[in-house]
């Protein structure tokens, strides 16, 4: 018997997870991908909002303001990158302007510091790139970037060296009502738990609507996004949004913290849930309107596109909290837009609500700080020196694009939580994740995988069972496709 | 009984699109051609085309599991398929060195299966 | 550590250029190789067709590679295996090179001159832009064939793939070969940009279907490939709506060209060509970083190892004259200019005090032509017109520059390479 699970391993569900690992609970989180951060939490924009764009009062606006003071010292205290680099909202009609007042007025009511509207002139100085067109701009010094895999396997990684059990590769299937708790059905076993946490992203709706009469809608809403090379890093400084639609926040251009430039999203509302997809209209779509904020966008640059599914939820707000008739069931659900920059100020939010439905102590040991893989490529001379010093294969390169070595593939696998896919690594190290896009290093890091893991070269995937890189030996294929080559004999006749 | 086949010329860049008239199985005509060259590859095609194979045979104990090999000259292009099968029934011990003879007249073609890359002991 | 000479690469680029050097007597030289082996990209290109030119043989690429790498053996040329080059930089005429390898750490060395012969890599379907899911199973054909010919695994059974490069061409007869189900090969333009010999050795021979003006458009499946769309496209290379077809497949390879990597060179600061992705060099290879030199596939895209070999051993000639002090320029320099047809050339400039007797340019044309002349010509006079029956995008041309023409010319400023067509020009 569990006292809490958490269903889902993206930000929002290893951001509570860290936060109950404080407490005397036995905890699992369930996921049914076979990594943490497979869903939403990996194809996102990064950024650390600063605030200005939740109404006031609301619980967004409070989880988001928190969720961006904190995130330099979580930054700190669990070493992933993050970057306050602010960020400009772009207004291009002088009958418009008000509408920036509006934003910086709610800011301030929200307690977003710094806000200030910049003119045309001091935009330019600010952004030399900036589009001719832009009349003015709210600028959010507060505004940043973060690394949203280092994000949420800092998170994961923490709260699984502070006991909690994740259960990878584990669906939930099904959800029963106990006398003390509820029964979760999954595709490996059962699990019994007092209290039960829906985390569970773009299918938060499926897992609440098991257990609640009062039923909500999650919808996927599609956004696509470009990332280009890091020669475009430096295109933009800031964090260039337009000024917001019904749509969200639209499309934005941003430098990331690995130095890339990224641009995204469209949003389109959809009905499947797995539709990662990207579409050639998005990408029209994504680069004509990109191209509206900056002159010269570098789409030449692109090195990989990639889609996300935000969890919108119909009625537009987040959804935290005990479900009214499913005493022991907390919602996390409908969490969009700014989820990431939310995820550690909604950890303990709801960590406290489940405190006080079922008292705990605080445990004592909790770990809170947690050290990451060096990273070869950011390091300075001196601090590759001593790592190499330390360990050889820190001096070994598996990604030229990256630079990632083979000492930082080690790591990703022998962590908590290590990796045990190509994914796996390329969002724990980055290699597989620059210009070449895996081209050269991926055969090299399922021969590391194998060999660490013990497994055969052709056991590894991309993400999970069902995405094996490699179908076998040529012997192999030889007698499984007897027949094929027959007729490919005669083919050449 | 008279047939047309089409074909293109490889012996240059040109690429030139050759039509050969055949007359009861015998060729009658190679048109198309702009060079000598181009009716002589057409008839070899026609009646002995031949191709060098090269492939992989696999290494027992070697720094790779496999080493790369080739005829050690052109086998008549219908033997290419029974030619690559024949490599998959062998395997050869590290060290392999170019120019090992890894399987000799291979599927009865009187050519010898040759490696091309030096393979040592893993 | 301090050497005259640092070769970045030990591919087949960096192996002549090294030897040349060598024979032209530079004794303090090191090749710096990433992978564990010298040889590069030929080491997985296992089939034939290599050193014509050269050893007037065919070999295979193993083959061709192990005539370099013994020869660099006996020759005593140092080397060093599983090593990155992280950075580059010029300090005055000093060269600096930081270094990483297992065995020796992180370290710096000097050089009086370097020879950049990294290579290419291939373009990523995020470069292209393809739309779809991101499964399991799309690679570049260049990623296949390591897999398939070095460690003997099968990266798939029924394969699709975009671009008839010849890379890619080669591949489709490997997998069928080794019992894949090569469905087709489509290629986004109306011509192939492979050698017609492997679009006949590789896919007619094996009845593959090759689609021209067609490209994919959409990539099925969630986990691992199941499908892809493709589509006919128009003449400003757009797909024509309607024209979608779906093929189930487990893989998808990418043949689709080839990309100079210069991030060393465009971090010393060296100036780039936009066309080839490589440097701008003048006649003796060097770049505008005195001392710099480049060659082979990091210069621009070669299709024939041969030539990748000779304009390296000219790299390697070069920088030791540059090491006697014998490269002094004499300021009599010609730019040349690709115009009409013609995409870029290599050189990019020469010196006429300083060049050899007889110099080669090398070039590529932006698309196929028949019967046209190559012309070549100083300050508006024709220096010469050679005769093509055909000329290709996928063939690089060449033509030889004398230098006792350019000599004889009164103070020349630029020489002209274009495409001549019939019924056009200045004169019948």
């Amino acid at each position: 018997m569990y006292d809490v699970i958490v269903i889902g391993a993206g930000v929002t569900g290893c951001g509570i997870a860290r936060e109950l690992a404080r407490y005397d609970w036995k905890t699992a989180v369930l996921e049914r991908a076979s990594d943490v951060c497979e869903g939403t939490s990996k194809a996102n924009s990064g950024i650390v909002h600063a605030g200005f764009d939740a109404k006031p009062g609301s619980l967004k606006a409070k989880l988001n303001v928190e969720g961006s003071r904190q995130m330099e010292s979580l930054s700190k205290e669990l070493d992933f990158p993050f970057l306050r680099n602010g960020s400009l909202v772009l207004c291009f009609d002088e009958k418009d302007i008000p509408i920036l007042h509006n934003l910086l007025e709610q800011g301030l009511q929200n307690g977003v510091e710094g806000l200030e509207i910049l003119d045309r002139e001091q935009l330019k100085r600010l952004e030399p790139n900036i589009s001719d067109d832009a009349v003015a701009a709210l600028h959010a010094p507060t505004g940043g970037i973060v690394c949203p895999f280092g994000l949420t396997i800092a998170l994961a990684e923490n709260a699984a060296v502070n006991g909690v059990e994740f259960h990878l590769d584990t669906e939930v299937q099904r959800i029963e009502k106990t006398s003390d708790g509820y029964l979760v059905y999954t595709s490996r076993g059962e699990f019994e738990t007092k209290v039960l946490i829906n985390a569970a992203g773009v299918y938060a709706d499926r897992f609440h609507n098991m257990v609640s009469g009062e039923k909500i809608h999650i919808i996927p809403r599609k956004g696509e996004y470009c990332l280009m090379d890091k020669k475009a890093g430096g295109f933009v400084r800031h964090t260039i949004f337009q000024l917001p639609t019904v749509y969200g926040k639209g499309v934005l251009v941003t430098p990331t913290v690995h130095g890339n430039l990224l641009t995204g999203p469209t949003a389109a509302d959809i009905e499947d849930k797995e539709a990662v997809n990207t579409t050639e209209p998005g990408m029209e779509e994504l680069l004509r309107r990109a191209s509206l904020s900056v002159n010269g966008l570098p789409v030449r640059q692109v090195i990989t596109s990639f889609a996300g599914l935000r969890a919108h939820e119909e009625r537009g707000d987040f959804i935290i909290g005990e479900a009214k008739d499913a005493p022991g069931f907390f919602d996390a659900a409908g969490i969009e837009s700014p989820g990431l920059t939310c995820a550690p100020a909604l950890g303990r939010y709801l960590a406290g609500q489940v405190l006080a439905y079922l008292p705990a102590k605080e445990k004592p040991g909790f770990i809170a700080a947690r050290k990451g893989i060096p990273n070869m490529g950011q390091a300075s001379l001196q601090e590759r020196q001593r790592l190499i010093a330390e360990n050889p294969l820190y001096a070994n390169v598996v990604c030229r694009c990256e630079l990632v070595t083979e000492g930082e593939i080690l790591d990703a696998i022998h962590r908590p939580l290590g990796a045990t896919t190509l994914d796996g690594i390329k969002r724990r190290t980055r290699a597989g994740m620059g210009r070449c896009q895996a081209g050269f290093c991926s055969p090299k890091v399922v021969e590391i995988l194998a060999r660490e893991l013990g497994k055969d070269v052709g056991e590894i995937s991309k993400r999970g069972e069902g995405s094996r890189f490699l179908t076998g030996y040529l012997k192999d294929s030889a007698e499984a496709s007897e027949s094929e080559r027959c007729e490919s004999g005669k083919a050449a006749e | 009984m008279s047939e047309t086949r089409e074909l293109v010329c490889i012996r240059c860049p040109l690429g030139c699109n050759l039509s050969v008239k055949l007359e009861g199985g015998e060729i009658a005509a190679v048109t198309g051609n702009t060079c000598p060259r181009g009716a002589e590859y057409a008839v070899k095609e026609l009646t002995d085309p031949r191709r060098i194979v090269t492939s992989l045979v696999r290494v027992r104990g070697g720094e790779l599991p496999v080493a790369p090999v080739k005829t050690a000259s052109d086998i008549p292009k219908g033997k290419v398929g029974d030619c690559v099968k024949a490599l998959r029934q062998i395997e050869v011990p590290a060290p392999v060195h170019i120019g090992d003879v890894v399987m000799e007249n291979v599927c009865g073609t009187g050519v010898d299966m040759v490696a091309t890359a030096n393979v040592d002991r893993s | 550590m301090k050497k005259d000479l640092v070769i970045i690469g030990g591919g087949p680029a960096g192996l002549a250029a090294a030897i040349a050097a060598r024979e032209a007597g530079v004794e303090e030289l090191l090749i710096l190789e990433r992978d564990c082996r010298l040889g590069g990209i030929l080491n997985q290109c296992i089939h034939n067709g290599f050193g014509l030119h050269t050893f007037k043989e065919e070999l295979t690429g193993p083959e061709y590679a192990d005539r370099y790498i013994g020869k660099a053996k006996t020759l005593g040329i140092p080397y060093r295996l599983n090593t990155m080059v992280v950075d580059l930089r010029a300090e005055g005429q000093q060269k600096k090179l930081t270094v990483m390898n297992r065995e020796e750490g992180l370290y710096e060395i000097e050089a009086k001159a370097v020879i950049l012969a990294m290579g290419c890599r291939e373009r990523t379907r995020g470069a292209l832009n393809i739309p779809g899911f991101r499964p399991a199973g799309i690679y570049s054909a260049g990623t296949a064939q390591r897999y398939v010919n070095m460690e003997g695994r099968m990266p798939g059974r029924e394969v699709v793939i975009l671009g008839s490069g010849d890379i890619g061409l080669i591949m489709a007869r490997r997998m069928t070969l080794e019992g894949a189900r090569v469905k087709l090969v489509a290629e986004l333009m109306p011509y192939s940009g492979g050698l017609k010999r492997n679009i006949v050795q590789c896919l007619e021979d094996f009845g593959i279907p090759l689609r021209l003006s067609h490209t994919v458009v959409d990539i099925k499946g969630r986990d691992r490939v199941e499908g892809v769309t493709i589509a006919r496209v128009d003449g400003n290379l757009k797909p024509i709506p309607g024209t979608e077809e779906e093929i189930s497949c487990d893989t998808l390879l990418l043949s689709c060209g080839l990309i100079p990597e210069n991030e060393l060179s465009q971090g010393l600061g060296a100036a780039m060509n936009p066309v080839t992705g490589g440097p701008f060099v003048n006649e003796s290879l060097e770049t505008d970083k005195e001392g710099v030199f480049a060659c082979g596939n990091v210069l621009h895209v070669h299709d024939l190892v041969d030539y990748v070999s000779q304009e390296a051993e000219a790299a390697g000639r070069k920088a030791a004259a540059y090491l006697r002090g014998g490269l002094e320029g004499t300021g009599r320099v010609v730019s040349l200019r690709a115009a009409e047809g013609v995409r870029y050339t290599v050189p990019a400039s020469l010196d006429i005090g300083r060049m050899e007797e007889a110099q080669t340019v090398r070039f590529r044309v932006g698309d196929v032509y028949r019967d046209a002349a190559i012309e070549v010509s100083c300050d508006g006079r024709i220096l010469r017109s050679v005769k093509k029956k055909v000329l290709a995008p996928g063939e690089m041309e060449q033509i030889i520059l004398k230098k006792q023409e350019l000599e004889a010319a009164d103070n020349p400023k630029e020489i002209v390479i274009s495409v001549r067509t019939q019924g056009q020009g200045k004169e019948a």
